[in-house]
């Protein structure tokens, strides 16, 4: 009788035992039924985020590695004098700190584990930063996506807040700064200023406290966190199912991409050990805030070129460009200095970052789900405003480079700072005028290559005389992408007053919304539409020529030469 | 004689006469080679010839008697170290007026160095030329150095002495090229924004443990590239560069098969 059977795939018994032990116990068979057809689309953008969550997983285990070495104690020791680097033998530091310079120069692979861990973090929060970009860019955040946008939005200020306890723990002369200007910062607020002080310090600065307090928001609480935003936000990612790009067959409606299981666990399982890879070959090849070169914590020194990590470099590059304003109240000075630089501008970067989708929504009234993403070129006021918010970042990063910049491009540090001041103001401004042109331009080029095809670079004369180019006509694949946009109409509202000339209650608050919506969509370029793109292939008959009638023209010419 | 005959086959003998060799060599050379010059000992000859090559040289600016103007300072009284540093290290003779005169190739050699300076010397007493074990940095202590050039000097040098900004153009240099006697001479006599350490604030076992921190300075770094030891800022930028580079390209060989 068996023989009759169509002969099925063969599985190792061995196989075979394992997946029922498992089915009959977690039904794992339902679970692949399920979660392994579900479909991604396939973009090198959508592994953004990918980079990010790997470097997470890294970090942790890194981490968990220096948590078995490091002293979180302000405790002071002396070095001992048998034991590395010479140039810290005998001095006086904190127990943190000679933790650090043992676990990276007596631990073995303790100084790789440590690097590791500080470039994961570096690129931990890169990543985050330039997937959230491509979220904005693309309108990844719009309907059903704003609460998971807030989300991540929250995982990179925890990561910040990460950031900004671990650099703080070596106790090094430049984690010390750090701790002294975050000091400085909180001490700006007013009235509540020096209690926060106080109260985060566990007295004057820098005390005593401050390192284990850090050390337990670091290891514990933060990540922690981390981990249930993560989960979170992975299980919106499924339910939502993920964005893609425009293409043919793609709508709002529909998925389309490569199942989960085989491929995706391939692709992904894969790059998770790439950017292990990657990681360790940095950790591994280049150093990394040398703690031993900056010295022990000492509130009175401080070197050239103290900078923060990049991800708090702009903060660092408010703080220098703002001019030493304060103002005394009836006794009370108001550190203007400080507190516009290092709360008030983050606070508005922060604000509008965490709100933007909430913004979107306000302006457009849009209530349809968007499952598909939009070109960048096809929301022009929108990467327009983006790539002007990029561009005074970037002013702030260079501000909080200035000595260097100044001392590699021999310029005078007085002149450089003048002159971010200026572009702080200026660039953004330059930025969102020529960003919309350039997403202007693009789109008008996609018209003209809808409306009359690609260039071939062959010039046809006929036989009136006239000279045309032959256009290649675009593939209906082709074309798709560049005629699907969804582009919203600037909002339109009824007249102030009705035909009896009675004012209509409410109508100041929808003439602000109009204006904000034709800020946004008034100045347009349409897709072309069905009825265009037919008048063009009737019209301009000479584009559309076909390959071969072109050529018999061509010889013809070159017959008459 | 005999007993002489018989040892000289004894398999120590050869070490014994290389090592004979090696202190009459070392001797004959401490005995016949030219001792260092030294400002306070430079012969009638060299301070003629240095008095030559500053009038050819110098005196444009710094006047015949180096007496110096209103824009350019006198050189009566700052001494051998002072002229050898700026001559040896290329800053003067100034090739343009900048904030500040930057190193560059010298256009003397050290001999004629110590013949300017030795010359300067004899206008007004200054700091002179420090001896060869007076900066020797294997007599420092390079863990006291770290400590005082960490008070001293790298607010403006940074923590390793990789240089740092000043105002209006003006810089402290990178000392990963300097050599001890410069960095002694520099401390000393305090070129240009920088301030003079005189042995009242750091004394000579200072200097030489300062000079003995940066020269271990030059050491391979154990976490591999040092990324030109600026900090932060070039650990993001390598950041971006090196790992997005890789990340990203990794990230777009992935996604390449795409529909």
């Amino acid at each position: 009788m068996t023989t009759d059977l169509a002969p099925g795939p063969k599985v190792d018994p061995k196989i075979a035992a394992t997946a029922d032990f498992l089915d009959t116990r977690l039904g794992i068979s339902k679970m692949f039924k399920g979660l392994g057809r579900k479909l991604f689309p396939d973009h090198w953008s959508f592994l953004l985020g990918e980079i990010a969550l790997y470097s997470f997983i890294v970090l942790i285990l890194s981490g968990t590695f220096l948590v078995f070495f490091f002293v979180p104690s302000m405790n002071e020791i002396h070095y001992p004098h048998d034991a590395l680097p010479v140039t810290m033998q005998g001095q006086p530091m904190s127990e943190a700190f000679a933790s650090t310079l043992n676990l990276s120069f007596h631990v073995r692979g303790g100084l790789f584990m440590r690097q590791l861990h500080h470039w994961s973090a570096l690129i931990f929060v890169g990543a985050m930063v330039i997937h959230m970009l491509r979220i904005l860019f693309t309108g990844a955040f719009r309907k059903p996506r704003e609460l998971n946008y807030l989300i991540g939005f929250l995982m990179l200020i925890t990561s910040l807040l990460a950031g900004l306890t671990g650099y703080s723990l070596p106790d090094d002369v430049l984690s010390g700064n750090g701790l002294r200007i975050t000091d400085g910062v909180v001490r700006s607020i007013p009235i509540i200023g020096s209690y926060m002080s106080f109260m985060v310090f566990g007295g004057e600065f820098p005390g005593m406290d401050v390192i284990p307090r850090m050390y337990a928001l670091h290891i514990l609480f933060i990540p922690g966190l981390i981990l249930a935003l993560v989960a979170v936000h992975l299980f919106l990612v499924f339910w939502h199912k993920h964005t893609q790009y425009p293409g043919p067959g793609r709508t709002d409606k529909n998925v389309v991409g490569f199942p989960l299981f085989p491929i995706y666990v391939a692709k992904a399982g894969g790059f998770f050990f790439i950017v292990f890879g990657i990681l360790g070959l940095m950790g591994a090849t280049m150093s990394i805030n040398n703690v031993w070169n900056y010295g022990p914590f000492d509130p009175a020194l401080v070197g050239a070129g103290a900078q923060p990590d990049w991800y708090m470099l702009f903060l660092e590059g408010s703080l220098r460009l703002m001019p030493g304003w304060e103002v005394v109240i009836g006794g009370f000075t108001l550190s203007l200095n400080v507190l516009i630089p290092a709360v008030v501008i983050p606070g508005l970067l922060f604000t509008i970052l965490g709100a933007y989708p909430f913004i979107h929504n306000l302006v457009t009234k849009d209530t349809g789900e968007h499952h598909v993403l939009d070109r960048p070129r096809n929301a022009p006021t929108r990467t327009a405003i983006i790539v002007a918010v990029l561009s005074a970042f970037f002013v702030l990063l260079g501000a909080g480079a200035n000595d260097l910049i100044a001392t590699h491009f021999s310029l005078s540090l007085n002149a450089i700072t003048w002159a971010f001041r200026i572009l702080f103001f200026v660039l953004p401004v330059v930025a969102f005028v020529v960003t919309k042109r350039v997403c202007f331009g693009l789109q008008r080029k996609d018209r003209e290559l809808v409306l009359h095809g690609h260039e071939t670079g062959r010039v046809v004369r006929f036989a009136s005389g006239e000279y045309a180019e032959v256009h290649q006509p675009l593939d209906e694949f082709e074309r798709w992408v560049l005629v699907g946009q969804d582009l919203p109409k600037p909002l339109e509202i009824e007249p102030a007053e009705d035909v009896n000339g009675v004012r209509r209650p409410g109508h100041t608050k929808e003439l602000r919304r109009q204006n904000l919506s034709r800020f946004f969509y008034e100045e347009r370029v349409e897709p072309v539409t069905p009825a265009e793109l037919a008048a063009a292939h009737a019209t301009g008959a000479h584009d559309a020529l076909p390959a071969s009638a072109g050529r018999d023209v061509h010889e013809l010419e070159a017959r008459s030469h | 004689m005999k007993a002489l005959a018989a040892s000289r086959r004894h398999r120590l003998a050869p070490v014994i006469l290389m090592t004979l060799a090696l202190f009459l060599t070392g001797a004959v050379y401490a005995a016949l080679a030219p001792s260092s010059a030294q400002a306070n000992s430079a012969s009638a000859d060299d301070i003629e010839e240095g008095r030559r090559l500053f009038i050819t040289n110098c005196s444009t600016c710094h006047g015949m008697d180096a007496e110096g103007s209103d824009t350019v300072p006198s050189l009566i009284g700052v001494g051998a170290a002072s002229v050898h540093f700026q001559v040896i290290t290329g800053r003067m003779p100034m090739d343009a007026d900048a904030p500040q005169a930057g190193a560059k190739p010298p256009q003397f050699n050290d001999e004629q160095a110590r013949q300017l300076a030795a010359y300067v010397a004899t206008l007004g007493p200054g700091p002179g030329i420090p001896g060869e074990d007076v900066v020797d940095p294997e007599l420092g202590n390079a863990a006291e150095g770290m400590q005082l050039f960490r008070t001293n000097c790298a607010m403006c040098h940074n923590f390793v002495g990789a240089g740092g900004a000043l105002s209006n153009g003006k810089y402290a240099p990178a000392l990963d090229d300097s050599t001890p006697i410069e960095i002694y001479e520099a401390m000393i006599t305090g070129p240009q924004s920088m301030p003079v350490f005189n042995n009242a604030n750091l004394n000579e076992e200072d200097k030489r443990n300062i000079i003995a921190f940066l020269i271990s300075q030059r050491e391979p770094n154990p976490g591999g590239f040092n990324l030109g030891s600026i900090g932060s800022v070039s650990e993001g930028v390598w950041a971006f560069l090196v790992g997005f580079g890789l990340l990203i390209g990794a990230a777009v060989w992935i996604g390449a098969r795409s529909s």
